[in-house]
C-alpha cells in the first residue's frame, strides 16, 4: 500500500502542472461550496437568533382570528387570553401584546400603521420597554425602532398625532410623545409599530384585559392546553424564513454543480489522458506482477489524492477567509428588510462542522468515482498489448 | 304694480313667519328630518370630481356615479388616464373595487376601510357611512350662528349606539336651505378628526343641492383638503339592477 501511495504522490508530482490546475480548481469548487452554504446557513442563523430574542422567544399563542399576513383579520383578533395562559402571564412566565390598527399623524402626512402594547415592565424580549415606564412627561408615550422613525422622520421627544378605533368601531385620537427610538435587528417590531403601554392601549381601545398574541419566555413549557388560541413554535413561525432560504439553496445548487462539474471533468480528463499516455508503464508494472486490481487502485489512488490536496490548499488559503468572514462579518451593501429577509447590517456565516465534513465527503467522493470510472480501462488490458503500447 | 308690492310684501310677511317658527318651534329632531329630507332621494345619477389638494400638487379625479338609497351604489372613475376604468361597488356593507390594470376584483373591509380614497381626505369607511343622521343620533340644538353671512343652526350630533366611527358632529345647518353648510366630525375623546364645508349651492329639480364641498382631515397639519364638486346630478331616475352587481364591475 505505502508502495502505491508513493508511487502515486510521485506520479502526480511528476504530471506537474496538470496535477496542481485540478488541484487548484478543487479546492476553489470547495471552499465556495462552504462559503456560499455558509452564507445561507448564517442568514438562518441570524434570522432565528434575532426572531427569539426580539420577537418569539420561548414561543407564541395566537388569538385564534390572529394572522399577521392577512390584514383583514388584524380588527378582530382580540381577546382575553385562556385561563392557562392568563396563569402564566400572572406569573410572569408570558406576556400579552395587544395590537390595534391605526394611522400617525405628523408634518401632514397620515401613515397606517398598527398600535402594539405591551407590558413595560417585561423582560421576555429584548425591547427597551422600561423606556415606557420611565417616561414622566404629559403625553402618551409610545416606542418605536429606528426604520420607523426613519419614516416618521421623528426622534425622540417628538410629538406625533395618533387616531384608532376602540373596540366597537368608533375613532378616537391623542397626541403621543416619542419616548424611545430602538435600535433593533428585527423590522418586523420596527416598520409600522408603535409601541405603547399595554394597560394604556388597552384602555385607549376599549379591551380591558385583551390580548391579540401571547409571548412564552425562552425555556419555559408551552402548554398545550391552550385552545383556541393556536400555539406557534419558533420553528413554525420561521417556516417561511427556512422555505426562503431553501428556495435560495436550491439556486445556489445549481451553482455548486457546476463547480464540482467542472472540477470534476478536470481529473477525469487528466485520468483519460494519464492511462493513455503510460500505457507501457501499466504493461510494465503488469509484467512485473502487479494485478490488474493494483494497477487500477493506483490510478484511483492517484485521482483521489487530487482531492486530499485540494483539501490540504483549500485549507491554507480558504481557512483564513472563511474565518475571517466569520468572526468580522461581510457589509451588506443594502437593506434587505423589504425582501423579506431577516438579515443584519453585516452578515456573519456560519460554517459548521456537518457542513465541512459533508462537503468534503461529497467533493472527495466525486473525484474518487471520477478518477476510477477511466481506471475500468485498464483491467481490460493485456500486458503484452500494452507493452507494445496498445490500450486493448 | 301696487298688486305686486303688495305681493311682495305679503311674501315677505309669509317668509317672515315662516322664519319666527323655524327659529321658535323646530325642534333639533325635525330641523334633521328636514336635512334628511332634502338631501336624500330613491336614487341618483351624478358626475363629480374630486380636486386633492396635495402638499405641493393638485389632481382631479372624475367620476360617474349610481347611487339607490344608502345601500347600493357603483361609481366608476373617468380621468385621468391612470385610475380611469377603475370601478367601486358598494352594496350594503361590502365593498368592491375593479382595478383594471391588473383585472382583479377586490374587496375592502377591516383597517383597509381607513385608508384613503384615492390619496383623498375621504377614507373609504366614509364612504361606507349608509345611516340617515336621525337613526344614528341625539340631535341636540344649540343655537344660531352667521356662517359667511348666512343664518344657521348649530346642532350638536351624539352617537345613540356604540359603533359608530364618529361619536360626535356638530352639523351648521343653513335656515333658508336646510342643508348641513358645515359639519364637524369628532373623536371619542373630543379631538376634532374632520370637516366637510359647502362651498357652494346649485338648484336641480326643485331642490337646493349642494354643489361644492370641501372636506379635511383635520388631523393632517396645513392640509388643503379635498374638493368635490358635483358636475350634474339628476333625481330619481331609472337604474338597471344589474348595476349593482359584482359582475357590473368588470365591464
Amino acid at each position: 500500500m505505502m508502495t502505491q501511495l508513493r508511487l502515486a504522490l510521485k506520479n502526480l508530482v511528476g504530471a506537474g502542472a496538470r496535477t496542481w490546475l485540478n488541484v487548484a480548481v478543487t479546492s476553489f469548487t470547495f471552499v465556495i461550496i462552504i462559503f456560499m452554504s455558509g452564507l445561507y446557513q448564517g442568514i438562518l442563523a441570524y434570522s432565528k437568533r434575532v426572531t427569539v430574542e426580539s420577537e418569539v422567544a420561548g414561543g407564541i399563542y395566537w388569538h385564534p382570528l390572529y394572522d399577521p399576513d392577512d390584514p383583514f383579520t388584524l380588527d378582530d383578533s382580540h381577546g382575553a387570553p385562556p385561563q392557562a395562559v392568563l396563569d402564566q402571564i400572572a406569573e410572569g412566565r408570558a406576556m400579552s401584546v395587544l395590537l390595534v390598527t391605526g394611522a400617525a399623524y405628523i408634518n401632514g402626512r397620515m401613515i397606517p400603521m398598527q398600535l402594539r402594547g405591551i407590558d413595560p415592565a417585561q423582560q421576555i424580549v429584548a425591547m427597551p420597554t422600561t423606556s415606557l415606564a420611565d417616561y414622566d412627561g404629559d403625553a402618551i408615550p409610545v416606542m418605536i425602532g429606528t426604520g420607523m422613525a426613519k419614516l416618521l422622520g421623528a426622534g425622540e421627544g417628538d410629538a406625533i398625532t395618533i387616531r384608532w378605533r376602540d373596540a366597537y368601531g368608533t375613532y378616537d385620537a391623542a397626541d403621543v410623545e416619542i419616548s424611545k427610538v430602538m435600535s433593533v435587528e428585527n423590522f418586523k417590531v420596527d416598520f409600522g409599530i408603535l409601541w405603547l403601554p399595554l394597560a394604556v392601549l388597552q384602555e385607549m381601545s376599549n379591551m380591558p384585559g385583551e390580548a391579540t398574541y401571547v409571548t412564552v419566555r425562552q425555556g419555559e413549557p408551552l402548554l398545550e392546553t391552550a385552545s383556541p388560541w393556536v400555539l406557534k413554535t419558533v420553528m413554525s413561525l420561521m417556516e417561511d424564513m427556512i422555505a426562503l432560504v431553501q428556495a435560495k439553496q436550491s439556486s445556489a445548487a445549481i451553482m455548486y454543480v457546476l463547480l464540482l462539474a467542472l472540477s470534476a471533468l478536470g481529473i477525469f480528463n487528466s485520468q483519460v489522458l494519464s492511462i493513455f499516455q503510460r500505457r507501457r508503464e501499466i504493461g510494465t508494472l503488469m509484467a512485473l506482477g502487479m494485478s490488474r486490481q493494483r494497477v487500477v487502485g493506483l490510478f484511483t489512488l492517484e485521482g483521489g489524492i487530487h482531492s486530499v490536496l485540494a483539501l490540504i490548499l483549500a485549507f491554507i488559503y480558504g481557512a483564513p477567509l472563511l474565518y475571517l468572514t466569520a468572526s468580522r462579518g461581510l457589509p451588506l451593501p443594502m437593506d434587505y428588510s423589504d425582501s423579506g429577509f431577516l438579515i443584519g447590517e453585516r452578515l456573519f456565516p456560519v460554517y459548521g462542522p456537518w457542513l465541512v465534513a459533508g462537503t468534503t465527503l461529497l467533493v472527495a467522493t466525486i473525484v474518487t468515482v471520477v478518477s476510477y470510472l477511466p481506471s475500468r480501462k485498464i483491467a481490460k488490458m493485456e500486458p503484452t498489448a500494452a507493452l507494445r503500447g496498445k490500450i486493448a | 304694480m301696487i298688486r305686486k308690492r303688495m305681493s311682495s310684501f305679503l311674501l315677505m310677511g309669509v317668509l317672515g313667519a315662516t322664519s319666527i317658527l323655524r327659529s321658535q318651534g323646530l325642534t333639533a329632531a325635525q330641523i334633521l328630518d328636514a336635512v334628511d329630507r332634502n338631501l336624500s332621494s330613491d336614487n341618483q345619477v351624478f358626475t363629480s370630481r374630486m380636486v386633492v389638494h396635495g402638499r405641493r400638487a393638485s389632481r382631479t379625479i372624475v367620476s360617474k356615479s349610481w347611487v339607490v338609497g344608502t345601500e347600493k351604489a357603483f361609481t366608476e372613475y373617468l380621468s385621468p388616464p391612470r385610475e380611469a376604468g377603475t370601478k367601486m361597488l358598494k352594496v350594503g356593507k361590502q365593498l368592491r373595487i375593479y382595478s383594471p390594470q391588473t383585472d382583479r376584483v377586490l374587496q375592502i373591509s377591516g383597517h383597509m376601510l381607513r385608508q384613503s380614497v384615492m390619496g383623498s381626505d375621504f377614507s373609504y369607511q366614509d364612504m361606507m357611512e349608509d345611516q340617515s343622521l336621525q337613526e344614528a343620533y341625539h340631535a341636540e340644538l344649540e343655537g344660531s350662528e352667521l356662517l359667511d353671512g348666512r343664518d344657521s343652526w348649530v346642532i350638536l350630533l351624539t352617537a345613540k349606539k356604540l359603533g359608530l366611527a364618529y361619536p360626535t358632529r356638530r352639523a351648521w345647518v343653513d335656515k333658508e336651505w336646510m342643508l348641513p353648510m358645515k359639519e364637524e366630525m369628532y373623536a371619542k375623546g373630543g379631538k376634532l378628526l374632520k370637516s366637510a364645508l359647502v362651498k357652494e349651492v346649485m338648484n336641480v329639480q326643485g331642490r337646493t343641492y349642494p354643489k361644492v364641498w370641501l372636506f379635511k382631515d383635520e388631523l393632517k397639519r396645513n392640509s388643503r383638503g379635498t374638493e368635490w364638486i358635483i358636475d350634474e346630478i339628476a333625481f330619481n331616475v331609472t337604474i338597471p339592477e344589474a348595476m349593482f352587481s359584482k359582475a357590473a364591475l368588470r365591464r
